[in-house]
């Protein structure tokens, strides 16, 4: 494959905003845009003038099946009030958002523009669980990986046999992912899930008294995820807790020229490195125990930045299931394969660990609205690294960050490199 | 006068399943460089050639990953799979060294726990579906 190049010239982002994340019966994609767009803009430490955002990239992965709207970018554009500029719908499934990313810093480098804005939105809930498990395979091999039976859990649940196979892992250990990432998304105001694993056990049990029905008889959190009637198998060996939920959300960045950071903030983030990768049908890899394309974004990545996994003191990764967490801490290079799955379970990836990885609670309790989780991983970098976490900012300076999207089974990935210089 | 000659199909997903509903589980293989791909494909992905042909693969494989669905698409359902009835899919290494996602039969899905990655299978086929919508799809059987 040829060599990465360096970016001809500095992109910093300036501004970074959310919507809520969760299930919004009475908003549609372009409500939460909004939501989003009011949240980066509030966030512009020098305040933003949005008549000199020139362009628009917004990740997207299928609207046309979630809300019967395809066309959605000069849509979300109008919403904002930002006609005439040009603006393209990004779409490489779930990892729509973190691509729309690179667009706009490949515009940027460029030269072509100075000030660009990047977005990311889904809006999910409107379909029944049956009709969103069947939009979301359209983003496998609908020839021949979906006539197989697969569904989305099924094939990280095939991953995850691959691995414990190989090193020995049990589908208990998957389990520690998700404690963490719930107990992040306890700190998180914008999660979907805001709430720890202990919590949630403790309100099913309440709940179970208050309508008279005999009260579950779970003493700890691991009762509780060994259950069927807590934590249901979906795809064996995955259950219910180790999926990202269905969600509504929308995210949003401002991108800018290095050369004009001063107009909008002290602090700008920079991004230095940027790496994207494409890959087979999941069966047609050498390996299914790793994720080649996450592997070679990365190192895409690493070698533009010019550093390596070491220097990355903390990452928002794709955990859509519990089992790419791991796989992903072991694809960026933060542990040898087949030691990602002790590093959850010894505490490295918490959020006080030498490695926090997904402070946000990531996809899986903050919620993954698909096209804007890419998005929303480089604004959880973004507060983290500037010190605006609130109360789960990570102890200590955050110098240098990383965000990792992965589409589908792997078959796109994409990984951005972020640092701090003042 | 020549003899006639049969056409060679072409390398498409519809030839494919063509195959399949005649029992047939088809790789194309690359004359240049020797590699066979199920699905096929109408580049060689290793060194770039075109010129493909198909051969019938021995039909025997081996597990390389499966999962045991409790909640399946449509399809599934309307044959009788759910949570009370789950179904395996998984990823087979054919003997040619080629992978391909499949059904799996002849497993015991009350003990997941229990199957054994690197099982030997043997190609199936299974037919679903009324009139136009009637399909092969390919299965493989512990």
């Amino acid at each position: 494959m040829p060599k990465s190049k360096s970016l001809p010239r500095g992109v910093v982002v300036v501004g970074a905003g959310m919507s809520k994340f969760g299930a919004f019966a009475e908003k549609n994609s372009r409500d939460l845009f909004v939501e989003a767009f009011k949240e980066m803009t509030k966030s512009v430490d020098k305040g933003l003038d949005p008549s000199i955002i020139e362009t628009l990239y917004i990740g997207n992965f299928t609207s046309d099946q979630f809300e019967r709207q395809a066309h959605i970018a000069p849509i979300l554009t109008d919403a904002v009030g930002l006609l005439p500029r040009p603006a393209l719908r990004v779409e490489d499934a779930c990892a729509s958002g973190g691509v729309a990313l690179r667009q706009g810093v490949m515009a940027i480098a460029s030269g072509m523009v100075d000030v660009a804005l990047v977005g990311g939105a889904e809006k999910m809930t409107a379909l029944k669980t049956a009709e969103v498990t069947e939009a979301l395979a359209t983003a496998a091999d609908v020839s021949y990986e979906i006539p197989a039976g697969f569904t989305f859990p099924g094939f990280y649940a095939a991953m995850a046999t691959a691995y414990m196979h190989r090193y020995g892992m049990k589908p208990e250990h998957l389990m520690n992912v998700a404690i963490k990432n719930h107990d992040n998304a306890a700190l998180n105001p914008y999660a979907q899930f805001g709430v720890t694993i202990q919590k949630w056990m403790e309100g099913r049990i309440e709940a179970a008294i208050k309508k008279g029905k005999p009260a579950p008889t779970w003493s700890t959190i691991w009762d509780f995820l060994h259950d069927e009637a807590g934590n249901p198998t979906v795809a064996w060996p995955l259950r219910l807790f180790d999926c990202s939920p269905v969600s509504d959300g929308a995210a949003a960045i401002l991108l800018v020229a290095a050369e004009r950071a001063h107009e909008f903030t002290d602090h700008p983030i920079h991004i230095i490195g940027s790496g994207q990768a494409s890959d087979s049908a999941l069966h047609d890899r050498p390996e299914l125990t790793a994720i080649p394309a996450a592997k070679i974004a990365a190192q895409t990545a690493y070698e533009m930045a010019g550093v390596t996994a070491k220097d990355i003191r903390i990452a928002e990764v794709h955990d859509c299931f519990t089992i790419a967490e791991i796989i992903a801490s072991e694809d960026l290079g933060f542990f040898a394969p087949g030691e990602g799955f002790k590093a959850a379970e010894d505490g490295v990836t918490a959020r006080n660990g030498a490695k926090p990885i997904n402070t946000s609670g990531g996809l899986k309790a903050k919620g993954h609205p698909v096209g804007a989780s890419g998005v929303a991983q480089a604004v959880e970098v973004f507060k983290q690294m500037r010190g605006q976490a609130g109360e789960r900012q990570v102890a200590g300076d955050v110098p240098v960050a990383l965000t990792h999207n992965v589409g589908a089974t792997g078959s796109t990935c994409v990984v951005h490199v972020y640092e701090r210089r003042n | 006068m020549s003899e006639p000659t049969i056409p060679v199909r072409p390398f498409t997903a519809a030839a494919f399943n063509q195959y399949l509903g005649e029992k047939k589980l088809m790789a194309a293989k690359c004359k240049k460089c020797g590699g066979a791909f199920v699905p096929p494909r109408a580049i060689c992905p290793k060194c770039h050639s075109e010129d493909i042909e198909w051969v019938e693969t021995s039909g025997k494989g081996k597990l390389a990953a499966f999962t045991v669905i409790y909640s399946g698409p449509t399809f599934m359902v309307e044959q009788g799979f759910d949570k009370k009835n789950p179904y395996v899919s998984g990823i087979v290494e054919l003997e040619e060294g080629t992978n391909i996602s499949a059904r799996i039969t002849g497993l015991d899905v009350s003990k997941p726990a229990e199957i054994k990655i690197g099982s030997p299978l043997k190609v199936d086929f299974v037919k679903f579906g009324e009139g136009e919508a009637r399909k092969t799809y390919l299965a493989f059987k512990a």
